[in-house]
């Protein structure tokens, strides 16, 4: 199991690579997405996927899933969040002020 | 008097100049300065008889004792010389500006301050026993100097001079650093006086001959040696009390300071022996030859000070076999030469500066075919200009022809020199150095007679041209004095200061005595018939001036010279290059400088695997497969692919909306409920969010959503997720080979007994681990202000956001 998702992860990095190497902002944020959820998934595929009971001392179960690695995805999906809507919001403003999305056409002041 | 404040009193004093310029509009700055130097020089003559006892004067305050750089003054003969020549020829030269420079348009205050900054600077730089103490005062002189040159800084020509001489000298000097942290590793000392000590250790030393060449760099590129004497001639452009003192009488004479300091240390080597001297002698010859072209007056005295600093710098290299012969009183005759003449080109040149000083001040111009027949108007300058230029030129009975003919009988001594292939090549350097005293009387003629003599064109100039006033006249005028002083009664610095000078340069105790005499007469030897054939050839050549000058032209060389076009296109060539590297690089746009850091990322990884994984892993223990699980699997991979061939900008965001579900299914099946259900609400938010951004925006450029399709991107991500994947296998079959208990264990047990709650992964982010929590709460509050602060505020009338 842990082998077809770490090709699950290593295939969400390929396309969210592809993604940010190009040239549209929303192709670059929707890209930045999928490199978050490969993160994650690999944070939570190298604690081991082993068939164990969900963290909740309540199922008296014998083994438990590792609590540490699910905490810490929480953490960052969050802050992932957070980030993802700035960056979003800066993309719209950008559309707003310049017409367009393309980094392209987007450079600095023309004597750089 | 304390010893320190001898160095630190010009600094401290410049301080002082600003508020007295402002303070006293009516009275000349120049009045005020006057007095330092005069009482520096009265001080530091106390200390004379002292030195020529073989006294030694040191005192040393703390600096930076940890490092052992200590701030001592250490005066030795060569010291006290190097300071009597800095803080006399500073006295003239101050009141010769005083004259020179107007007071009602003119900044004086940065004048003065520059000015004593370097007579500081110069006095550190040898009366320093610590070489980075020396250093810093040797770049402080650089700087001033740089500040003198530009004093005019509205001029383009002076602006140019003054970064030329920066460069060059700063270049030089770091050059000289490393060469001194080289002595300090082979020693351990900063100080010269330990480091002398320690000779016989370093002599054999492999940094040794790295570490001469170094430093030699950092005394050529000061002492304007060929082929770093090009910084000296654009010099010109500063005020001529400048060019008096700076670049003829002491800074460019710290190359040669630094040369006859360090002797001790690495005379005897024939490297040094070998470079020193032909350095020297081809400085001579090229000073001499291009200064015959030039027609400025400055800058035909500046590049006879090049010619007469190589002409120092030979006779010190040559002096330095002396070491091989137990000073022998034929070997060091090279090196009273030298000091003899370095005396005396202080005295001729500075007053032939002051002097062109002089006919620049009284008919605004000094171009030699504009000037003339100005015996008659100007005869107490044209006598102290037929004073300097006969002793420039090594003519009877001016203290030149003493230097000259000493010159002469140390590079005819130097034939004798049996260890360095000297009987070969001593010839081949007598010969250079007479063909070059030959330029030098032949440039001295022309200083003379093509701006005294000759038909007077007054059209030509800006002034109407009078005799100059007396204060321009006494500078000159005492040194025109001391050359014929010096020249009649030339032992009367023989015991007092040149003994005591040659003592330091070979360091030897104060009971070996130096024979110093010097004749004027002393027979009917070579030396004599040499002097007499370059005054008859010299005299015929000026005659002929107008035919063979022709000779430059054919060479192809006008006033300017070779090396100049090499410095400028050099500098253009790393401007150019520079320029064009960075536009490789800096192209603006995200696309590559992504790539640049993925491609490293992957080779930096890539390397390092194929150095340090073994390749064969055991495979993990795999739990057991579910063919549902399977099909998420499958499924999740089809539709992340099939993200990359869509063009319709919300379809995209939709099918990324899929996957973060998807991925919210992936928590479930792995057991983590709450990451399921923060995922699953953050996903759907987003999606909203992405919609409402991306729905309303203008339509009319829908297709720049389309990506075309690029292979070195496909590449790069390619290997972006290779990279990923192998890294996890790798690691995940290490660890399947080096189990770790995960320190999960303890939540399990205590976190119902300590914190009393039973969802494991909510204990852990509120209690075991509350501080991320906080903080992630503060990221989310941060990026709810900023997209606030993002939509609400608007800059207005800028259009560059």
């Amino acid at each position: 199991m842990e082998i077809m998702m770490i090709v699950y992860i290593g295939v969400l990095f390929t396309v969210g690579t592809y993604m940010i190497l190009t040239n549209v902002i929303l192709r670059i944020i929707l890209g930045i997405i999928l490199l978050s959820h490969g993160a994650h998934l690999l944070l939570l595929t190298m604690s081991g996927l082993g068939e164990t009971s969900p963290p909740l001392l309540g199922e008296n179960a014998i083994s438990y899933a590792d609590p540490l690695p699910q905490a810490l995805i929480l953490t960052a999906i969050v802050i992932n969040f957070g980030v993802t809507a700035f960056l979003l919001v800066l993309g719209y403003r950008t559309y707003q002020e310049h017409q367009t999305d393309n980094l392209e056409e987007l450079r600095g002041s023309s004597d750089e | 008097m304390n010893l320190l404040l001898v160095i630190l009193a010009p600094f401290l004093y410049a301080l002082f100049i600003p508020f007295l310029y402002k303070h006293t509009k009516h009275i000349h700055t120049g009045w005020f300065v006057l007095w330092l130097p005069i009482i520096l020089f009265v001080y530091l003559l106390n200390f004379v008889p002292v030195v020529a006892k073989g006294d030694i004067i040191k005192k040393t305050i703390d600096w930076v004792p940890s490092l052992g750089v200590n701030f001592t003054v250490y005066i030795d003969g060569l010291g006290l010389l190097f300071a009597l020549l800095i803080t006399g020829l500073g006295t003239l030269v101050v009141l010769y500006s005083i004259y020179y420079l107007s007071l009602q348009s003119e900044p004086l205050n940065n004048f003065y301050v520059y000015l004593l900054l370097f007579m500081g600077a110069m006095l550190g730089v040898v009366l320093s026993d610590n070489l980075i103490v020396l250093y810093v005062f040797w770049e402080l002189t650089s700087l001033s100097s740089s500040l003198l040159i530009a004093y005019w800084y509205q001029r383009e020509k002076s602006r140019y001079g003054a970064l030329k001489s920066l460069f060059i000298t700063v270049a030089g000097g770091f050059a000289m650093l490393a060469g001194f942290v080289l002595l300090y590793a082979m020693t351990g000392t900063f100080s010269i006086r330990e480091i002398i000590a320690q000779t016989d250790i370093i002599v054999n030393h492999v940094l040794f001959v790295p570490s001469m060449i170094l430093i030699l760099l950092g005394a050529f590129s000061k002492s304007a040696q060929f082929p770093f004497h090009i910084w000296l001639p654009d010099a010109m452009e500063a005020p001529t009390p400048i060019s008096a003192y700076l670049h003829s009488a002491t800074m460019v004479k710290a190359g040669i300071f630094l040369v006859a300091r360090l002797s001790p240390i690495y005379a005897g080597n024939p490297h040094w022996f070998w470079i020193i001297s032909i350095i020297g002698i081809i400085t001579l010859f090229w000073g001499a030859f291009f200064a015959i072209r030039q027609t400025d007056l400055k800058s035909i005295l500046a590049y006879s000070t090049v010619s007469q600093l190589g002409l120092i710098m030979c006779l010190l290299g040559l002096g330095s076999a002396a070491v091989h012969y137990n000073y022998e009183q034929i070997y060091t005759v090279a090196t009273l030469a030298a000091i003899l003449h370095l005396i005396n080109h202080a005295t001729f040149k500075g007053s032939l500066f002051m002097v062109a000083g002089i006919i620049d001040h009284q008919t605004g111009t000094r171009d030699i075919d504009k000037l003339g027949g100005l015996v008659t108007i100007m005869p107490i300058t044209f006598t102290l200009a037929i004073i300097g230029s006969c002793s420039m030129a090594g003519i009877f009975p001016f203290n030149g022809f003493l230097s000259k003919e000493l010159f002469y009988t140390g590079l005819i001594n130097s034939i004798n020199i049996e260890t360095f292939n000297m009987e070969l090549w001593g010839i081949t350097l007598i010969v250079i150095a007479w063909i070059a005293s030959i330029f030098t009387f032949v440039y001295s003629m022309i200083v003379v007679f093509k701006s005294f003599m000759g038909k007077h064109k007054p059209y030509y100039l800006k002034k109407e041209p009078k005799e100059a006033s007396l204060g321009l006249i006494i500078p000159p005028a005492i040194l025109a004095f001391l050359v014929v002083i010096l020249g009649l009664f030339p032992n009367i610095l023989s015991q007092s200061i040149i003994a005591p000078t040659m003592h330091s340069i070979y360091a030897l105790a104060p009971t070996h005595i130096f024979e110093v005499n010097i004749y004027h007469w002393h027979g009917l030897t070579p030396e004599l018939f040499m002097t007499i054939g370059v005054i008859v050839i010299g005299f015929l050549l000026y005659k002929n001036l107008d035919k063979w000058l022709k000779v430059y032209s054919v060479l192809k060389l006008n006033k300017k010279e070779p090396l100049n076009t090499i410095y400028d296109w050099f500098l253009e060539l790393l401007d150019r290059a520079s320029l064009r590297i960075t536009q490789l690089q800096m192209t603006g746009l995200l696309r590559d400088y992504l790539a640049y850091i993925l491609i490293f990322m992957i080779f930096l990884i890539g390397y390092t695997f194929s150095k340090y994984v073994s390749t064969q892993y055991v495979i993990p223990e795999i739990s057991i497969y579910s063919w549902y699980i399977l099909i998420f699997i499958f499924m999740a991979i089809c539709t992340t692919i099939s993200i990359l061939f869509i063009n319709s900008r919300v379809t995209a965001i939709i099918i990324t909306g899929i996957i973060g579900f998807q991925l919210a299914l992936f928590f479930v099946i792995f057991r983590a409920p709450d990451l399921a259900l923060t995922k699953l609400l953050i996903e759907t938010v987003m999606t909203v969010l992405f919609l409402l951004c991306f729905y309303h925006l203008p339509k009319l450029k829908k297709e720049t959503f389309k990506s075309t399709f690029k292979l070195t991107n496909a590449l790069i991500s390619i290997g972006v997720g290779l990279m990923v994947t192998v890294i996890a296998f790798t690691s995940m079959a290490l660890s399947n080979e080096n189990p770790i208990k995960p320190i999960s264990n303890y939540f399990i047990e205590n976190s119902y007994e300590l914190a009393g709650g039973k969802n494991l992964v909510n204990v852990i982010l509120v209690d075991f681990r509350g501080l991320d929590t906080l903080l992630e709460v503060l990221v989310l509050a941060i990026a709810a202000l900023g997209l606030i602060a993002l939509i609400k505020h608007r800059v207005k009338g800028k259009e560059d956001i």
